[in-house]
């Protein structure tokens, strides 16, 4: 099969069995971490194999890429293929959103014997009173003070949509060859991602130290730190994504015409975003 | 017709490779005919372990009183019994048959995302080592049953975790499976096979994967939160840290309801291609199918709630779910009409895949009917968690699901082996799994319209003539099933020649290519017109 002519269909590949063994040592070691029965040294050896196989398959995908052998068509199936994937993690951030949504909407202010649910008000949680946000009637982790959306969490948005907006930058650069700029561009978005992570990880300690904010604070802590913490390890994979790329750029792949490796980064990229939008606005604002 | 057999020759020269020798085959393979295989097998297997779990829950509740297993390992069994048929055997069963059939059936050379392809399927195998192993730990495996309630699912001894990353490797799989289903379907028809000339099964697959990928990251979602809430005191499910219980059962259906969808749709894809075939008529009111189809696929994201009927949801809800939930017979009642419809002054033979469709029409109405009676509100708190609730998703999924899946296998298996199975052992098959799946599930109406409780071990007096007319059912059901594996290795291994066409009335692209289809097919696009694109 020659390039651009039919589609290309590749052999055997190791990739798949060694990432499936990978994903089972990975799991397996982290089940016996939370059940105390291992340390971390099992799962430390699944992670490694899933590292090895993701460097083994994309270095495989991207050989067969540089040589030619992907015809238009198989552009189309990557581009379905990220596109659905990106919608699939749309989904798992809506569970947490939903999660969020039901507490603030139902859980709470029926506890609080809104909407005629006097007898559980009553019976169950007669002193508590419906405030955001909320450890609920058990108050459980304690006294915390709220995170509030000025200074940090604004810094991080702004910080997120330069970012956004570099990346096009970056992208108008490679669409119109001009390869230093790119990379330029580039560079500085990976930075800005760099910068968010570490400015939500002081975040991070600030919450713990100073407003005795926990992942153990009742509905408050569970939904804030399960869904910036999520988002956050969304950046930390697309920065991994972008350096990759960057790392092709610099090596001379990708061209004005086909560079789809790019393009997938940065739907990505746009996607957590997006996602953080969201975040900042349901957990920081409201 | 000429043309497309004749490409399929001309693909077959130098530049391509067979199927590699030994093991290395199967573990590191691309090919789509190779995976579906393998899919298939695994979900046989499954299917056999997950039935001889129903095959202990029905030897215990024979008689009332507690005989085989104790209570706790009576709860294990519900639980992994259901875990591993939805998981297990209906789910990759679909995912083999759309692997072997969707490139047959729109003329691409394979699946999309080969690699990927090979990815979904092996995950599979060791996340369901990690399911079953969780027998075995201190304290057992999971006994909350499959819908993994909260707070009960919480008291899972060691196997907790195990469960809940068995159930994220499952997500995986199922999510790129669906992804690669999606890209083929969009990406890889021949020019000509539009999207209004696809095959129903083509149809219903992709809205199949549609769902999966919408609703498999919800349900990652809610087993994350399971342990989360567990391991490191997160208060998602918690009323005292400002949580709820009620909030799982939520997410859990928002995916749960789409689920059963996702067991089914692929089936009503079979039914459709199999009736056309030995009624000798095209398909009643295939742009009809295709919108119910995607109806019902639209619907069932809305009406998750009739699971929750006597949790205590306002009152707006429960008639919102409710008549949400009724509007899906409109659809459905579609469906059944063009089925039967296409039967109509059809020149009829009733060879076993056929004689599977059409019990699956007749059977899967009765349980869609049992679903309407389920979705009566003020009805379902008579009914919610009584055996009628069992009985009512079993006819859904074994003479619905199940029943297709066997049809598929029947019709297909010529394609994929060159051999004609053995017809009169196969009715004898279909006979028996008619007969034992009535006498199992019927019974299980009275005994829920009279008050018998699921997932329990034990039962009041009363109950105990149809419990045992039940358990009765499910051993000629279950055994008659060996008849199938028999059946099929001995089709694999020798039998009568297939021809290319196999069925006198069968239409479509997958009957152009030689019997057994070679390993690869259709490397140059066939070209599709209106009459050779489906049945
Ligand atoms: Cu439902």
């Amino acid at each position: 099969m020659s390039a651009n002519n039919g589609y290309y269909v590749p052999h055997q590949s190791i990739w798949p069995i060694v990432g499936s063994i990978g994903l089972f040592i990975t799991m397996v070691g982290l089940a016996n971490m939370l059940t105390g029965a291992w340390n971390a040294t099992v799962l430390l050896i699944g992670a490694a194999i899933l590292l090895f196989m993701l460097f083994g398959w994309f270095g495989a995908v991207i050989k067969e890429s540089e040589s030619g052998l992907y015809s238009q068509q198989v552009d189309r199936s990557f581009r379905w293929g990220m596109g659905w994937f990106i919608f699939s993690e749309i989904m798992f951030f809506a569970a947490f959103f939903g999660a969020l949504f039901y507490a603030r909407q139902f859980a709470l202010p029926w506890m609080a014997g809104d909407a005629g649910r006097l007898a559980t008000h009553e019976f169950l949680w007669p002193a508590f009173e419906y405030v955001w946000p909320s450890s609920g009637p058990g108050e459980l982790g304690g006294e915390f003070q709220p995170m509030g959306w000025w200074a940090l969490p604004t810094i991080n948005t702004l910080i997120l949509i330069t970012s956004s907006i570099t990346l096009t930058f970056s992208h108008e650069a490679m669409r119109h060859n001009q390869r230093q700029k790119h990379i330029n561009w580039l560079a500085l978005t990976i930075v800005l991602g760099l910068i968010f992570l570490g400015l939500q990880m002081y975040e991070y300690v600030y919450a713990y130290t100073e407003l005795n904010l926990r992942l153990e604070t009742g509905i408050y802590g569970s939904t804030f730190y399960m869904l910036t913490g999520f988002h956050g390890l969304h950046v930390a994979i697309g920065a991994i994504i972008l350096a990759v790329i960057l790392g092709r750029s610099l090596r001379g792949h990708f061209t004005a015409e086909r560079h789809f490796g790019f393009e997938a980064a940065v739907w990505y990229w746009h996607f957590v975003d997006v996602v953080w939008l969201f975040l900042f606005i349901c957990i920081y604002v409201l | 017709m000429a043309a497309t057999t004749h490409d399929v020759h001309d693909g077959h020269g130098e530049h391509h490779h067979g199927p590699a020798k030994g093991l290395g085959r199967w573990l590191f393979t691309t090919n789509h005919k190779d995976i579906g295989t393998l899919y298939l097998l695994f979900s046989l297997l499954m299917f056999l372990i997950g039935g001889s779990m129903a095959l202990i829950i029905r030897a215990e509740l024979f008689q009332p009183g507690l005989q085989l297993v104790d209570p706790h390992f009576f709860n294990q069994m519900t639980t992994m019994h259901a875990l591993i048929m939805v998981f297990g055997a209906v789910m990759p069963a679909f995912v083999g048959l759309a692997n072997w059939m969707l490139p047959m059936m729109i003329g691409a050379p394979d699946m999309a995302l080969p690699r990927m392809n090979n990815w979904s399927f092996w995950i599979l195998p060791f996340a369901f080592t990690m399911l079953l192993s969780t027998l075995f730990m201190p304290g057992g495996g999971p006994a909350s049953g499959w819908t993994l309630y909260p707070p009960l699912v919480l008291q899972t001894g060691d196997a907790f975790p195990f469960v809940i990353l068995a159930i994220h490797l499952m997500g995986i799989s199922s999510i790129m499976g669906a992804i690669n289903v999606i890209a083929t379907i969009f990406n890889m028809r021949a020019p000509g096979m539009t999207l209004m000339r696809m095959p129903l099964f083509v149809w219903t697959w992709l809205i199949t994967a549609f769902l999966l990928i919408a609703v498999m990251p919800v349900f990652a979602g809610a087993v994350t939160m399971l342990l989360t809430d567990k391991y490191f005191a997160t208060s998602f499910f918690n009323p005292a840290g400002g949580g709820d219980p009620v909030l799982f059962q939520h997410i859990f259906w928002f995916f749960g309801h789409p689920e059963v969808y996702i067991m089914i749709l692929p089936a009503f894809g079979v039914v459709s291609q199999i009736i056309p075939t030995f009624a000798r008529k095209p398909l009643f009111g295939y742009h009809s199918m295709v919108y119910a189809t995607a109806a019902i696929a639209f619907l069932s994201f809305i009406v998750w709630g009739h699971h929750m009927f006597t949790v205590g949801m306002p009152l707006t809800a429960e008639l919102f779910f409710m008549y949400a939930t009724m509007l899906i017979a409109v659809p459905t009642g579609v469906k059944v009409f063009n089925w039967v419809a296409t039967m109509w002054r059809g020149a009829m033979t009733f060879e076993t895949p056929m004689l599977f469709s059409i019990a699956f029409v007749i059977l899967f109405t009765i349980g869609g009917f049992s679903g309407l009676m389920l979705a009566i509100a003020p009805a379902d708190f008579q009914y919610h968690d009584t055996y009628f609730v069992v009985a009512h998703f079993h006819y859904v999924l074994v003479p619905g699901a199940v029943f297709s899946i066997m049809a598929a296998v029947y019709y297909w298996l010529p394609k994929w082996t060159g051999h004609m199975y053995n017809e009169r052992l196969s009715r004898i098959h279909f006979w028996l799994s008619v007969i034992g799946v009535n006498i199992l599930f019927f019974p299980q109406h009275f005994l829920g319209l009279a008050g018998m409780p699921r997932r329990v071990p034990d039962y009041a007096l009363q109950f105990t003539e149809w419990n045992m007319v039940s358990s009765i059912g499910a051993f000629i059901y279950g055994i008659s099933q060996l008849l199938f594996v028999y059946i099929v290795i001995q089709t694999i291994r020798a039998g009568d020649k297939a021809t290319d066409q196999v069925w006198e009335g069968a239409r479509g692209l997958e009957w152009t290519v030689p019997s057994p289809a070679p390993y690869h097919t259709f490397d140059t696009p066939p070209k599709i017109s209106a009459t050779n694109a489906h049945g």
